[in-house]
């Protein structure tokens, strides 16, 4: 094999013993300080979205708005996240297996083809003549740059892929690691099989737009291209989703010491999602022509539902294992004294929690109910979609990548977090808002209100149609929500920019930060009712009363409907 | 002992599994396997699901098929927009709605309780087909003709919006459906 055995310089970590490959870091650095500024873009993108969408405000005109709405998605969805994935599947195969990373000049050109892509399309967004959405659904045609820059953006990201591999195979060759996999790269690991899957369907349909907007080739079929899409759109979704219960679990271990409940059950449900997580993309197919019932059951549900039971268990086991470490370590009275003594002003663990909470009872939730084959057609392409997406990528993923960020900035930049009662607040002022928006949306869409529309008042048109006050209220409540978690996002950016340039230098007899292993020496016998993590139990029963509950409501709306067949 | 982020334990694949979670798996598959098959199963006791009746088809030929439909049954002008016509089809009959940047044409005028096999499909870009109060969508695409039967089961004015981006007039694209006793 072909690997070359020159060493990069490593450094030992004072604050968590990890043995840190230079090269690596500076290049997890660069990932995630380019995702920061992307967040940055992004989120003032989706802050005129929102005061456009907020009716008494309704600040800009259609053009302007749709050009916004298109950079939002564009930025926010994929821009941000993936960069901020580079950093966290860098980091996790070369400092938690102890290794050097694997062709690093490859991974330098992962960053600047990732941002010259971005930049590409961003310049071509602003330019005017291409906004026409993150989906750009042909034959509605983006300018020729449009395209490629979205294709060297992928391209980067597959090379970032190919790194992430290429180490793994240099750990093993070269043994930094006895066993298996840790859980946190085995999730790494997922989430890149699924990235790779995703780009490379992201190339299959975007180059032929690319080729067709250039006049090279006549046409490409509108219903194709929206199923290959998604299978590149969808799925882009399902590695962040990966990639934040990753960080859940690290989470977990990082600030209570704890470990997972049963490695078995945890990877086995992995595994579940690079099996079926992918079919899944199917669910913005489920109105659309000439598609058989059998072949969009099979896939919306997952393969009967398998990827929903995958996420259902990561639900209960990343809160369960912390209510096993705090057990444990002396907090083993009642159902809930080992929740309500979490460090609940640490925003490592906040944006955490809050982030299980929003992924599971709001975005999981409706996302489950929202993908049922009937049930899409009273959901379809209105604003309940942004409403149940913002619950999984912003409060789930996005949330998850903050709090992971708050730790890691002492230990990559080896500085210290500045304007820490700030911090403190911010994941409550982002997952917050971030709730209000989803919930006061879905309702929206619930009752009919579009997604992607600048004027839902009609104004001056014919045919006007009054969507009624209970939806200009939500609209108001739920943009307000926007506008609280942009808030939320603005002081995230402020407190690691800040952190990074002017924070205090870690200190050299700095403590660990790991928290101690929750298992050694702690107390043997815990719980209730034969059941280790009994709360945790409690919680997920909740969730899924809420869910069955749901369920059916929305079935007692479809069937007051238009009978149809 | 371990984390996640560490090396497991070397017999961690021979590790019994805990109650709770052993619980929790057999409520949530079960309740997966409930959620699929009722999907299945609401296609024979539910009386809203999609039908797959689909054509490939041209824009111009389905714009002609809409034209010559609307010749034939149209009934007045509509009197909120006099340039659109107001087509009343005979109940059970082909009924074609074509969506075009930015209105969607004809006007429908159906009879409540009557059934009608409902054309939907667009002349130039995707569009969104979302008839409001009653908040049922569907996806309108070029070349391609879905037919789904519906029967209208209360009177009234009902508003068609697009709800899928197709340019910057998109927010201004609508249609009516009156339903009458």
């Amino acid at each position: 094999m072909a690997i070359t055995t020159a060493q990069s310089p490593f450094r030992t970590d004072p604050l968590t013993g990890l043995r840190i490959d230079l090269a690596a870091q500076a290049l997890v650095k660069t990932n995630a300080v380019l995702a920061v500024v992307f967040l940055l873009v992004g989120g003032l993108a989706g802050l005129l979205v929102a005061l456009t969408r907020w009716p008494a405000v309704h600040l800009l005109p259609a053009d302007l708005f749709y050009m916004a709405l298109t950079a939002h998605g564009l930025v926010a969805l994929v821009v941000w996240i993936v960069f901020f994935e580079m950093a966290v599947i860098y980091f996790c195969a070369t400092s938690l297996l102890s290794c050097r990373l694997a062709a690093p000049k490859w991974a330098w050109a992962q960053v600047v083809l990732m941002t010259i892509g971005t930049a590409i399309t961003t310049v071509a967004v602003l330019q005017g003549e291409s906004s026409v959405m993150f989906s750009a659904y042909v034959p509605l045609a983006a300018a020729p740059h449009f395209y490629l820059g979205i294709i060297l953006f992928a391209v980067g990201a597959l090379i970032g892929c190919f790194v992430f591999w290429g180490t793994l195979v240099i750990a093993k060759e070269e043994k930094t690691y006895e066993g298996s996999l840790p859980l946190t790269v085995y999730g790494c690991m997922i989430a890149v099989v699924i990235a790779v899957f995703t780009l490379a369907t992201g190339a299959i349909i975007l180059i032929p737009a690319f080729l067709w907007s250039l006049g090279l080739i006549k046409s490409v079929d509108p219903m194709m291209y929206r199923v290959i899409f998604w299978g590149f759109g969808h799925s882009s979704q399902q590695i962040n989703v990966v990639a934040h219960i990753t960080i859940w679990y690290t989470v977990a271990g990082l600030a209570f010491g704890a470990k997972p409940m049963s490695e078995k059950v945890s990877r086995t449900a992995f595994l579940l999602y690079i099996c079926f997580l992918q079919l899944g993309s199917t669910h913005h197919l489920l109105s659309d022509p000439g598609l058989s019932a059998s072949w969009k059951i099979v896939n919306t549900s997952y393969m009967m539902y398998l990827a929903v039971l995958a996420s259902l268990i990561h639900g209960l086991t990343v809160p369960g294992s912390i209510e096993v470490a705090q057990r444990r370590n002396g907090l083993n009275n009642g159902l809930f004294e080992w929740l309500r003594k979490c460090p609940w002003g640490n925003p490592v663990f906040s944006s955490t929690i809050l982030s299980i909470i929003i992924f599971g009872f709001i975005g999981g939730i409706s996302g489950v109910v929202m993908s049922v084959e009937q049930i899409n057609m009273i959901i379809h392409n209105t604003i309940y979609v942004p409403g149940h997406f913002h619950a999984t990528v912003a409060g789930g993923t996005t949330l998850a990548f903050m709090g992971l960020t708050y730790y890691l900035i002492p230990v990559l930049f080896q500085r210290q977090l500045i304007m820490k009662p700030l911090a403190a607040i911010q994941p409550w002022l982002f997952g917050g808002g971030m709730t209000v928006f989803g919930v006061a949306l879905m309702g929206a869409g619930t009752l009919g209100v579009p997604r992607r529309h600048q004027d839902m008042t009609f104004a001056g048109q014919a045919l006007s149609y009054d969507y009624g006050g209970m939806n200009q209220l939500l609209m108001a409540v739920g943009e307000i929500g926007g506008v609280v978690s942009v808030v939320g996002g603005a002081i995230f950016i402020l407190v690691v920019v800040g952190s990074i340039l002017m924070g205090e230098p870690v200190p050299a007899n700095a403590k660990c930060i790991v928290a101690p292993p929750a298992d050694a020496g702690g107390h043997k016998k815990i719980g209730m009712g034969g059941l280790e993590a009994p709360g945790t139990f409690v919680l997920a029963l909740t969730l899924f009363v809420c869910l069955v509950l749901y369920y059916f409501v929305n079935f007692k709306y479809l069937a007051t409907l238009w009978p149809m067949n | 002992m371990g984390y996640s982020f560490t090396v497991p334990d070397k017999n961690w694949a021979r590790e019994p599994i805990e109650r709770t979670e052993i619980l929790w798996i057999v409520i949530a598959g079960s309740w997966c396997l409930f959620m699929f098959c009722w999907m299945i199963a609401w296609h024979w006791i539910g009386n809203q699901n999609m039908n797959t009746e689909a054509y490939k088809t041209f824009p111009d030929v389905y714009a002609k098929k809409t034209e010559d439909f609307t010749k034939q049954y149209t009934v007045r002008q509509d009197a909120s927009d006099p340039s659109l016509p107001v087509v009343a089809p005979p109940p059970g009959s082909d009924v074609y709605i074509a969506g075009s940047i930015f209105q969607w044409r004809p006007v429908l005028e159906l009879q409540k309780g009557k059934s009608y096999r409902l054309h939907i499909s667009s002349l130039d870009y995707v569009h969104g087909f979302s008839l409001q109060p009653e908040n049922i969508n569907f996806q309108a695409y070029p070349g391609y003709e879905q037919v789904i039967t519906v029967t209208p089961n209360k009177a009234g004015t009902y508003g068609i919006v697009c709800n899928d981006y197709c340019g910057l007039g998109h927010h201004t694209m609508l249609g009516r459906i009156y339903v009458k006793e």
